[in-house]
């Protein structure tokens, strides 16, 4: 669980809850750090690294290797020697795996949309309307929090059931789409902002949705790409879900497709490697491509678990 | 002044409230509904009293299951409360290149549990990575049984949850450091206090509170383990079925002709209270350390 807060404004963050490197003007004496600290801090820095990410290496190194060349070599090599391309083609004809990437995105994109617009709406009113009943919407959602998803799994799918959406992608995204613990996120953020910078627009004539849309949503777009590379992340890698609710090998998403594979053809396991690859890839370039607003978001002391 | 109409607000809160009621609230009241029934997975059921319930207490596979949950959860806790901390006063200072390693130790929990299950059940196979080294390096004479045994089964998904996991703690407390006084650091260094000893004496009690709120996120994911364990074990459960997870059953008897969602949903009302215990127990401890 992630709790963001964004800054009320970047000026107003407290310099201590910065990064290191920001402290580190403050008191430059304490913090200079010793050449021999330094070669002992990289050098656990790369054994770390080797750990965490080692295996991925391992695996694609090992969907490269050819077909004549010997995985199970009692010598690891991690350089393939005959290296091809041939397994990622050997993948698409056994299972359809483009058809399950494109499953896997289309759920994430349903529920990354209905993420962002749902509790962004909802935050915000939680967060800077007055209405009646508003303390105890807030109670509702903050009491689901305890519950582990797991728990409701099997009634959540007779509920998907009855609404005549098992099996069907639509019904592996649905329940997901606005997820409690994001309003909660989105309620935070709204909070940070100054009550007065309302007030005057109200002031000013701005009715409730222009107050959304130009003082609102301006200020917490920390916390909603925070929202959305969390919910990319969670419905493109969800199993225990979209496992229970499809049965159509037609409509599986890339965990399930995988594990089908897996399942089917252990016997290869260039095969299973270049799987995996293309389930793994594309979540490592999102990543990749936003972990400086996630990492931002942490450093501004946001992150809470 | 001009204020808004009454209903405004309810407009903005409905999509996210509707999907509270009917995807939380009223799946939460009728998995003790259904546990009362004899419901499958395509429909029907009917009411059968306590039957399920009876069924439990004779389940030994559930018994299995609970035992797996409770080791799970005892090796999960210390390494997965120390380790990260110390990765993330690791990677606290900003030396040339930080960026990178923190991305890349976070990479593991961005990959899904079934890409990384299905890595390590490669690594870990008869033929794989570490049977070979092992071997090379004539520590073994014959490879370990890592997929097959039912205790090394069960010992390689732990290693692998904690692996995954380090990075997602490691981000929590690297928050948590950020909130630790400087002055404290600077002060004991002043006074003579080396590494180890501010570690233990200020950035220990510093990231207390998180410590306490990170131990139960672990207890609880580890309760809740089903990926790792479900494809290490290859969907099967380890040697007759002693390799299962409680979320494992819940899953097993959802699906099928032979599925039972009343059994499950009886299931899922044991892993309810099985997860709130550790909640509660570590949320008095912290009241209790907040007090002293």
């Amino acid at each position: 669980m992630t709790v963001v807060t964004d800054p009320p404004r970047p000026a107003v963050v407290p310099s201590d809850s910065g990064t290191p490197g920001r402290r580190r003007r403050g008191s430059f004496g304490f913090n200079t750090i010793s050449p021999r600290e330094k070669v002992v801090r990289y050098a656990l820095l790369v054994l770390v690294l080797i750990i965490t990410i080692g295996p991925f290496l391992w695996q694609l190194s090992t969907s490269l290797k050819g077909s004549g060349e010997d995985i199970y070599t009692r010598i690891p090599r991690l350089l393939p020697s005959q290296p091809t391309l041939e397994h990622y083609g050997a993948v698409t004809d056994t299972i359809p795996v483009w058809d399950y990437a494109r499953n896997s995105l289309v759920v994430a994109a349903l529920v990354v949309s209905g993420n962002i617009i749902g509790s962004s709406l909802a935050g915000f009113a939680l967060s800077r309307l007055q209405f009646r009943g508003r303390r105890v919407v807030l109670g509702l959602f903050l009491a689901t929090l305890v519950l582990p998803g797991e728990v409701t799994i099997i009634s959540q799918y007779v509920t998907v059931r009855e609404f005549g959406l098992a099996n069907t992608l639509f019904g592996v995204a649905l329940p997901g789409m606005i997820g409690a613990l994001n309003v909660l996120l989105m309620y935070n953020a709204f909070r940070s902002l100054p009550i007065e910078v309302d007030q005057a627009a109200i002031v000013d004539g701005a009715n409730v949705w222009q107050r959304f849309v130009y003082i609102g949503l301006p200020s917490v777009r920390g916390t909603m790409s925070v929202v959305a590379i969390f919910a990319f992340i969670g419905a493109w890698d969800d199993f225990l879900w979209p496992l229970i609710v499809l049965t159509d090998p037609d409509k599986y998403t890339l965990t399930v497709g995988l594990q089908y594979l897996s399942g089917t053809f252990s016997n290869n396991p260039r095969l299973i490697a270049a799987g995996t690859m293309i389930a793994f890839i594309p979540i490592v370039i999102v990543f990749a491509t936003l972990q400086r607003f996630f990492f931002k978001g942490v450093e501004e002391g946001a992150v809470k678990g | 002044m001009r204020y808004q109409r009454w209903f405004t607000p309810w407009v903005l809160v409905v999509p996210a409230l509707a999907w509270l009621l009917v995807f939380n609230l009223w799946p939460s009241i009728n998995t003790v509904i259904l546990s009362f029934t004899n419901a499958k997975p395509l429909g029907g059921g009917t009411f059968v009293g306590l039957r399920n319930f009876e069924t439990l207490l004779h389940d030994e596979q559930l018994r299995w299951a609970l035992l797996n949950s409770v080791i799970y959860m005892v090796v999960c806790l210390p390494f997965l409360t120390v380790l990260p901390l110390l990765l993330a006063v690791l990677v606290e200072k900003k030396l040339p290149g930080i960026t990178f390693f923190r991305t890349a130790f976070y990479t593991p929990v961005v990959a899904s549990a079934v890409v990384v299950a299905l890595i390590w059940q490669w690594i870990l196979d008869d033929r794989g990575l570490v049977n070979g080294l092992a071997e090379k390096l004539g520590v073994i004479s014959g490879p370990l049984p890592f997929l097959s045994d039912q205790w090394l089964l069960l010992l390689s998904a732990i290693s692998l949850t904690i692996w995954k996991g380090l990075g997602y703690y490691m981000i929590i407390y690297l928050a948590a450091l950020g909130n630790v006084g400087r002055e404290l650091h600077e002060a004991a260094a002043v006074d003579g206090a080396g590494p180890f000893r501010r570690f233990v004496h200020i950035t220990i009690p510093g990231v207390r509170g998180t410590m306490i709120l990170i131990s139960i996120l672990i207890s609880v994911s580890a309760l809740r383990v089903f990926s790792e364990l479900f494809i290490l074990s290859g969907g099967k459960g380890g040697p007759g079925g002693r390799d299962n997870s409680v979320v494992m059953l819940i899953q097993q008897y959802s699906q099928g002709f032979e599925g039972n969602l009343g059994y499950a949903s009886a299931l899922s009302i044991v892993l309810f209270f099985v997860t709130v215990v550790p909640m509660l127990v570590l949320a008095r401890l912290n009241r209790r350390g907040a007090e002293a």
